[in-house]
């Protein structure tokens, strides 16, 4: 058995969760709620055992000892830790709240991920480290901005379904923004799995991303297909308004209060916060003078950064202060979370900087 | 009249900084115009951040565009006067709003806690109530047992009816935000420390060169005020790839013609002298050089005695004890030999060093062929002697980043505190307590009240606790 079995399994696993959360919204039957909760810890083992098995399998090929072999070099091995944290703090958030429905939220978050893995064929290889990343730092610095990046994403989730149920009208800006976002969101992953389908064949995996993102549609050199995405991209976007209430009917049988879900994403926001700061950008920092000779360089990925811990301190100033409560903070919660993956995928994929490691 | 009017505009600028508002938006505006800055590449060639321009703006725009963001400072954005301003602004803004609440908050910090009325605590966000078997002086250890082991110190009063405990937990917690705001500012001053009393410099060092100054911007050279020296610098590659593993540099300090530190450095281990660091950053070849180094063999002939040799290109050398000789004829530093057999360099870097020797026995050419320093195969000769290609010294320079930082050791002060700051403020709370127990018809009526200025839930869940410990005791006692 190795980890890519196990991987495997795990991704098999939150992808039939999903499902089955989704059908226990549906039917609300506890039986089926159980099964649910027990795949997805059944997937949450599998991966755990799968890291550890990577780090090891990493630690006999590269000899540098346990410490500084942990399997969070390169994008593949992030994103895996990205899911593993969401799950954690999801089955977490199961367990204190006593609240499944969450469940039909979160796992589509670790689905989308792990298929975004597959899709975009980011390279599985276990690739020899830089030495820029020999420092014992490594394992401080990605865990724990990992884990502040996975407690980020349960506020954006929970943000995203309190605004969905506090909006009436179609007209209300909050409404605009959730719907919006929504209907980008589906957009963009449409289209890579379109790209996907297009290019699958004719390019080697490590390039996709790179030079193939979007060429299916709105890069396309085809100007009809441009016109046709971007007019595709206007219905869609226009469909989530139309029929966003319908989302509103499905999660308000979950019966979450707004309260809960304020509170859940304040808690997360409210953990994620300080790890970010020290994890994040204060480990990043200390590791940045011993590698690069400054602790602050505004190399793009220090700057995205510090832009998602300004926004955070924004939701978190704003949240003090009078008539800033409910669904403007709740905005900033889901915009700060757009910033985290800009900070973490965007950053690498469109921009320069020392920061090259995760590479695909 | 004019005094009170002065003073209600020095309020209204005192408003104005002392505002959250405010703080949001220097929040926004830094990260709406930092977004700017990781577009733009900072300080790099401007043919660089045109083509950026042309691709998000067009062909006709992009000059247009280049001159705008270039007249406000956006191709050095984070040193320009408004970045800065804005910088000062938001240290203003934390100053001021930390002065303006303090007086309240270190109010509520200090106020010792005392008795409350019924009519008070029955007001307060959590409160509960129930009635205990037995008069209060009975049943008052269970009760303050119940406290304690809650964790919490209390105070007694006597009071007409009964007795009223009281404690708090935590008051210092609220500081916790000013420690976070304070050492955003430790961190800023160790910045400034930093830019004005340091310096951020480069240095490329030849193998066996000594230097006494580092090169700052624009090539202006500052004085270190003792000499380093690089002795040796090595590439190791993970297995037979180009894929550096580890670049090394032994570099030696010399101050007043004295050795006073010698010290190997990698990626992630510095060196420090006199508070000057210096970082192994990058490496390379230096090609006017390449013909001029050592080459540094070790012999080892066939009945197993080995001999160091240093030699350059052209010379001769003989096997010692035979009548062996060689003749380095050829060298290159990475060297490939492709299917057909042709020869060629493929990179301008040491990936691959290689060495012609021709050798002859008593002055007859016999044989010649490629010796290469990654590939120990090639070191053996057909007569059982062994030539080690051990390094070609002297023709590659590391690349040092050099750098003086007083303030660095402030700017981790502040991450500290900033941490510490940080925990106390999302995880610790001020909690407050009453119990009020009064007789009530030979039994005990208990009021207990609790606040907390954070996660009441939780404090809520303990108050539950604490009660349930109260009236375990008495029934289990009867």
């Amino acid at each position: 058995m190795n980890s890519s079995f196990l991987f495997g399994l795990s991704t098999m696993a939150y992808i039939l969760a999903m499902i089955i959360y989704i059908i226990y919204l549906a039917f609300r039957k506890t039986q089926i709620g159980i099964t649910a909760t027990t795949i997805t810890i059944t997937g949450f083992i599998s991966q755990t055992l799968a890291i550890i098995l990577r780090w090891k399998e990493f630690a006999d090929l590269s000899g540098m000892g346990f410490l500084r072999s942990a399997p969070l070099t390169n994008l593949y091995e992030s994103l895996i830790f990205f899911v593993w944290c969401l799950i954690l703090g999801y089955l977490i958030i199961e367990f204190k709240f006593k609240n499944r429905s969450f469940g039909a939220f979160i796992t589509p978050i670790a689905g989308i991920a792990l298929a975004f893995i597959d899709i975009s064929g980011v390279s599985k290889e276990i690739q020899p480290l830089v030495p820029a990343l020999k420092s014992n730092w490594l394992l401080a610095h990605v865990t724990m901005s990992f884990i502040a990046y996975a407690a980020f994403a349960l506020s954006f989730s929970t943000g995203l379904m309190y605004l969905i149920i506090k909006t009436e009208k179609r007209r209300e800006p909050s409404y605009l923004f959730w719907t919006i976002t929504f209907g980008i969101f589906i957009v963009v992953f449409a289209a890579m799995g379109i790209d996907f389908l297009t290019f699958k064949v004719a390019v080697k995996p490590e390039e996709f991303i790179k030079s193939y993102m979007f060429k299916a549609s709105f890069l396309n050199p085809s100007n009809i297909i441009n016109i046709l995405s971007w007019i595709s991209t206007i219905i869609i976007i226009f469909l989530v308004w139309r029929y966003g209430y319908i989302l509103k009917t499905v999660i308000e049988k979950f019966n979450i209060s707004s309260e809960i879900l304020d509170e859940i994403t304040y808690k997360s926001i409210a953990i994620g916060f300080p790890v970010f700061t020290l994890g994040g950008l204060i480990f990043g920092a200390i590791w940045a003078d011993q590698a690069w000779g400054v602790y602050w360089s505004w190399d793009p990925k220090e700057t995205w950064s510090l832009i998602t811990w300004f926004i955070y301190a924004f939701y978190l100033h704003s949240r003090m202060m009078r008539g800033w409560r409910g669904k403007r903070v709740a905005i900033v919660a889901v915009i700060g979370f757009m910033a985290v993956i800009f900070t973490y995928l965007g950053v690498n994929l469109l921009l320069s900087g020392l920061h090259a490691y995760g590479e695909l | 009249m004019e005094q009170e009017k002065k003073k209600t505009f020095v309020d209204k600028i005192w408003d104005f900084f002392a505002s959250v508002k405010l703080a949001v938006i220097i929040f926004a505006l830094i990260s709406l115009t930092s977004i700017i800055g990781t577009i733009l590449e900072q300080r790099a060639e401007p043919a660089k951040n045109i083509k950026i321009l042309i691709s998000l703006f067009g062909e006709s725009l992009a000059p247009t565009m280049y001159n705008l963001f270039e007249k406000f400072g956006f191709m050095d954005m984070y040193h320009s006067w408004w970045f800065v301003g804005l910088l000062i602004l938001f240290s203003t803004n934390i100053v001021i709003c930390s002065l303006d609440r303090l007086p309240r908050i270190w109010k509520l910090v200090r106020e010792p806690i005392g008795p409350m009325t019924e009519e008070k605590l029955r007001r307060f966000a959590i409160n509960r109530e129930l009635v205990l078997k037995g008069k209060p002086d009975k049943v008052k250890d269970d009760i303050t047992g119940a406290i304690k082991r809650a964790g919490f110190s209390y105070i007694e009063s006597k009071e007409e009816k009964g007795y009223q405990f009281f404690s708090q937990k935590g008051n210092y917690g609220r500081l916790g935000i000013y420690l976070t705001h304070f050492s955003i500012l430790i961190i800023l001053v160790g910045a400034l420390i930093g830019i004005f009393f340091g310096f951020k410099g480069h240095l490329n060092l030849p193998e066996g060169s000594v230097s006494d100054a580092a090169y700052i911007e624009r090539n202006q050279a500052k004085p270190l005020g003792f000499e380093i020296r690089c002795d040796n610098f090595d590439v190791e590659f993970y297995g037979r790839s180009d894929m550096p593993k580890e670049y090394k540099s032994w570099l030696t300090v010399i101050k007043n013609g004295r050795e006073v530190l010698k010290k190997s450095i990698v990626v992630n281990d510095p060196l420090t002298y006199e508070g000057i660091t210096f970082y192994q950053a990058n490496y390379g070849l230096i090609n006017d050089r390449l013909g001029r180094g050592v080459f540094i063999f070790r012999v080892i002939t066939n009945d197993g005695k080995a001999y160091n040799l240093n030699l350059r290109l052209g010379d001769a050398f003989q096997i010692p004890g035979t009548n062996f000789s060689g003749k380095i004829v050829d060298f290159s530093p990475a060297l490939r030999i492709d299917e057909s057999g042709r020869i060629s360099t493929y990179a301008n870097q040491m990936n691959n060093p290689a060495v012609f020797i021709e050798f002859s026995e008593s002055g007859k050419p016999k044989y010649s062929g490629w010796i290469l320093k990654r590939h120990p195969e090639t070191w053996q000769l057909p007569e059982g002697h062994r030539v080690e290609f051990i390094d070609y010294w002297g023709v590659e320079f590391t690349g040092l980043q050099v750098r003086k930082d007083p303030g660095v050791w402030i700017v981790y002060f502040g991450c500290i505190t900033i941490s510490i700051g940080l925990f106390i403020a999302f995880f610790t709370s001020h909690r407050r307590l009453w119990v009020r127990i009064t007789e009530d018809k030979n039994n005990t009526r208990v009021l207990v009240g609790a606040t907390s200025n954070k996660n009441r839930s939780a404090f809520e869940r303990k108050i539950d606790r604490i009660i349930s410990l109260m009236q375990k005791k008495p029934e289990g006692g009867k």
